[in-house]
């Protein structure tokens, strides 16, 4: 059984049909990545499955529940599940540690002893430990993504939602994240992760989904969809960055 | 394209399930209020002071020839609110920006707001109120007025001032560096980046403490009754002193509370077509 089965969702914004009959599949331990243009709604369907948007139409099943059941309890359901936002969005009133453990003690009931020393083994899986007590204005943009990632992780979610985490960081440190994404994936955690960057889909994915016109145009191994696309979409869009932006595309 | 999508059954039964969810938490809002409303009622008008009670607050009749004279003085109250308001924004918000200049030429400028918020959040208005209303007047200076509701206007106006400074202070300062950082970066002055950027979030934010100001400066409009000054509860005092039937102040009551919902619901509904939701939304 599938962990995560998106069927024939619907999202529209007024009248900006943003996803349209989208279904997609994500496997226990599988490592999805959603590719597209910007404004294709990749965020958007991450967003959904975080029940942050509320879907117009359609299914989506976590663990063969319907989570889109509006009689289900959606803070629940957000518990199990981890999201990394695009632009980061920590408290900024909270230290980094504190950042981080305040679901664990909030929601998950943790004593606060062992959410703390939980907080601090998660900052060294992220290099992060000796800025605990830093706040999150006093960290450089790829600190703080690192600190969002472990403040998802933390919580042991069954499935990780990962929305552009590299886009704001150097090439040294998206190697840094990427290596963090491939640490988790052979602990067999499920990752659904947008991107811009080629070469990180081609490193971290088991499966590459191409997103345009509000639905997963092709699916495939990253070998299939960026090396040989079957669906002209998908070569205009990916000869398009490759020309457009030399460096994205590059194999690491 | 966009136009073809029909809800599929299982997304209506959704719809179905969530407008039929709203009904019913909107019936059981209802019914809670009906019985508890009721009880109250009935608890009050059974019981056995009752009708003295209503004799001496609730006389219709004394209510209805008291309203002339009590609405004449409310209409004051509203006038006088309503100028006070303009004057208090506009020092207001000229003591909030003076308290968050940088730099040491406005060191001055700065210690004026501080002392002036600190020294007229600290007085008693109906302090204030005397000594303008009462003793400058006595002075009996030249070419100074000696109006009573000047004088009065003048001393909520100077306290008042100095409770919105305060809150609109807190508001610039509630707004992240980061959006000033990103005004500066475009070219803005300083004064730009404060007009265009930061005041407009930071009124939003702080929308509903102006509003309790607003709300309380109307209240205490009635303050400068005690300059003689006939407002609505001073014409109410007036109308209760020749048979000691206590209507007229109920009347007043109910008058004052009358305009001050309105005024709370525009503001809301102002505050939300700015698209304003603050921490709301669905999640
Ligand atoms: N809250 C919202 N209200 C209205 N429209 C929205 C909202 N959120 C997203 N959209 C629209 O939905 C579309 C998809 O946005 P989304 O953020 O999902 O794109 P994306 O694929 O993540 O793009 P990017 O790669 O640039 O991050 C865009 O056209 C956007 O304008
Ligand atoms: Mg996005």
């Amino acid at each position: 059984m599938s962990l995560l089965s998106v069927q024939g969702v619907r999202k529209a914004f007024g009248a900006n049909v943003v996803l349209d009959d989208l279904s997609l599949e994500v496997e226990p331990g599988e490592c999805v990545v959603l590719i597209g243009a910007s404004g294709s709604g990749k965020s958007t369907l991450l967003r959904c499955v975080n029940l942050l948007e509320v879907v117009d139409d359609g299914v989506i099943e976590l663990e063969g529940q319907d989570i889109t059941d509006p009689r289900v309890d959606a803070d629940a359901t957000r518990a199990r599940m981890g999201i990394v936002f695009q632009a980061y969005n920590l408290f900024p009133h909270l230290s980094v540690l504190d950042n981080i453990t305040l679901a664990p003690v909030r929601v998950h009931r943790l004593p606060r002893v062992e959410a703390k020393s939980r907080a601090m083994a998660m900052l060294e899986r992220v290099g992060l430990q000796d800025r605990a007590a830093a706040r999150p204005d006093e960290l450089s943009g790829g600190q703080q993504q690192r600190v969002a990632i472990a403040r998802a992780l933390v919580n042991e979610p069954t499935l990780m939602l990962l929305d552009e985490v590299t886009s704001a960081l150097d090439p040294e440190l998206v190697g840094e994240v990427l290596d963090l994404l491939t640490a988790l994936r052979s602990d067999g955690m499920t990752m659904i992760v947008s991107t811009h960057e080629m070469g990180f889909a081609r490193q971290v994915a088991d499966a590459v989904c191409f997103l345009d016109g509000g639905r997963i145009v092709e699916r495939g191994t990253a070998a299939e969809v960026l090396g040989n696309p079957r669906q002209q979409r998908t070569r205009t869009f990916l000869s398009r960055i490759t020309t457009g932006l030399p460096g994205t595309v590059q194999d690491r | 394209m966009a136009d073809v999508w029909t809800p599929s059954p299982r997304q209506r039964e959704r719809d179905a399930y969530r407008r039929d969810r709203t009904r019913r938490s909107g019936l059981a809002a209802a019914a809670s209020t009906l019985v508890l409303g009721g009880a109250v009622v009935l608890a009050l008008t059974t019981s056995p002071g009752w009708p003295r009670v209503q004799h001496t607050f609730f006389s219709p009749e004394k209510a209805w020839s008291s309203l002339p004279a009590v609405a004449q003085g409310l209409w004051l109250n509203v006038r006088i609110m309503l100028v006070c308001a303009v004057l208090i924004a506009v020092l207001g918000m000229l003591l909030a920006v003076m308290r968050t200049l940088r730099g040491p030429i406005f060191f001055p400028l700065r210690l004026f707001s501080a002392a002036y918020t600190d020294l007229f959040r600290g007085l008693p208005l109906l302090l204030v109120l005397l000594l303008l209303g009462i003793g400058v007047p006595a002075l009996r200076l030249q070419g100074v007025p000696k109006d009573a509701v000047f004088w009065g206007g003048t001393a909520l106006v100077l306290s008042y001032s100095a409770y919105v400074a305060e809150v609109l202070r807190a508001g610039i300062e509630s707004v992240h560096p980061s959006q000033r950082a990103a005004a500066r970066s475009l070219g803005l002055s300083h004064a730009q980046s404060l007009r265009f950027v930061v005041l407009p979030q930071a009124v939003r934010r702080v929308l509903p403490p102006l509003m309790n100001d607003l709300v309380s400066l109307q209240k205490d409009s009635g303050l400068i009754a005690v300059l003689g000054v006939i407002d609505a509860i001073r014409a109410a005092q007036i109308e209760t002193a020749t048979d000691f039937n206590y209507t007229p102040y109920v009347v007043a009551g109910i008058l004052f509370v009358c305009l001050t919902i309105p005024m709370v619901r525009v503001t809301d509904w102002f505050a939300r077509k700015q698209g304003f939701h603050g921490a709301g939304g669905i999640v």
